[in-house]
């Protein structure tokens, strides 16, 4: 699937987007799959109170499930308007 | 004010844009829809009197594809509560300086209470459900605007 970061979320990490290949069954799998690979990410997923996910575009939980799933977004609240 | 299905326009882009044209093009519009009233609601770049300098400028980064639907989403949900012609929602993105417009929502209805109340409601929604981030740079560096609190207690009002 896609991940995609966005404001310093993706500072923090360094990428706006990456391919992910991965088996994880929740984006909170996902979210400990990633913290697992380097500290950057760890850094960015430390407290996931300052951050939001959308799965396939749509505002989300961690708690969601990834079956069948896209595209995966992590950012901080946002500040539109 | 018995319509068909409301007519919804969202506009992001990193264009700069002339609010009193919008409404200019929107009023009519509306009016031609059957409606008495008109309202809308501009946000603009304020400077940071605080900063050294000031505020040199706002770079707004959005989530392409999800930002559109977002606003189409909210747009709908307010078409849904009140009785509403046509809605519009324009946000920019991109580099802005103080005193730009960042964006534009108007609304019309047969009378003025759905249409203050609808804006009022867009524009809680679109601070903390669109994907926009607000960056500020200043002569002292570069910060992300932080969400307030205050903005998601904003909700609570419409639930």
């Amino acid at each position: 699937m896609d991940v995609l970061y966005f404001a310093w979320v993706r500072e923090r990490i360094g990428l706006p987007k990456e391919r992910v290949d991965t088996s994880a069954a929740t984006v909170m799998d996902l979210v400990r799959e990633l913290s697992a690979r380097e500290d950057r990410y760890a850094l960015a997923f430390s407290d996931l109170s300052a951050l939001r996910v959308a799965v396939d575009q749509e505002l989300s939980d961690f708690d969601a499930p990834l079956g069948g799933v896209r595209e995966v977004a992590f950012f901080p609240p946002m500040t539109g308007g | 004010m018995a319509m068909a299905a409301p007519e919804i326009d969202i506009r992001v882009q990193d264009a700069a844009f002339d609010p009193g044209a919008l409404l200019s093009q929107f009023t009519p519009h509306a009016a031609r829809a059957g409606a008495g009233a008109v309202i809308s609601f501009t946000g603009l770049v304020r400077d940071l009197p605080g900063a050294t300098g000031g505020l040199s400028r706002m770079v707004i980064e959005h989530y392409p594809g999800m930002t559109e639907k977002a606003l189409h989403d909210i747009a709908q949900q307010a078409s849904s509560r009140w009785s509403l012609g046509p809605v519009l929602i324009l946000h920019r993105f991109g580099a802005l300086t103080p005193e730009q417009p960042i964006m534009m929502v108007a609304t019309a209805s047969a009378h003025r209470a759905d249409a203050f109340l609808a804006a009022d409601f867009l524009m809680d929604y679109l601070k903390s459900r669109a994907p926009f981030w607000k960056k500020e740079f200043t002569a002292d560096g570069a910060a992300w605007v932080a969400a307030k609190d205050s903005d998601e207690d904003a909700l609570s009002r419409w639930r």
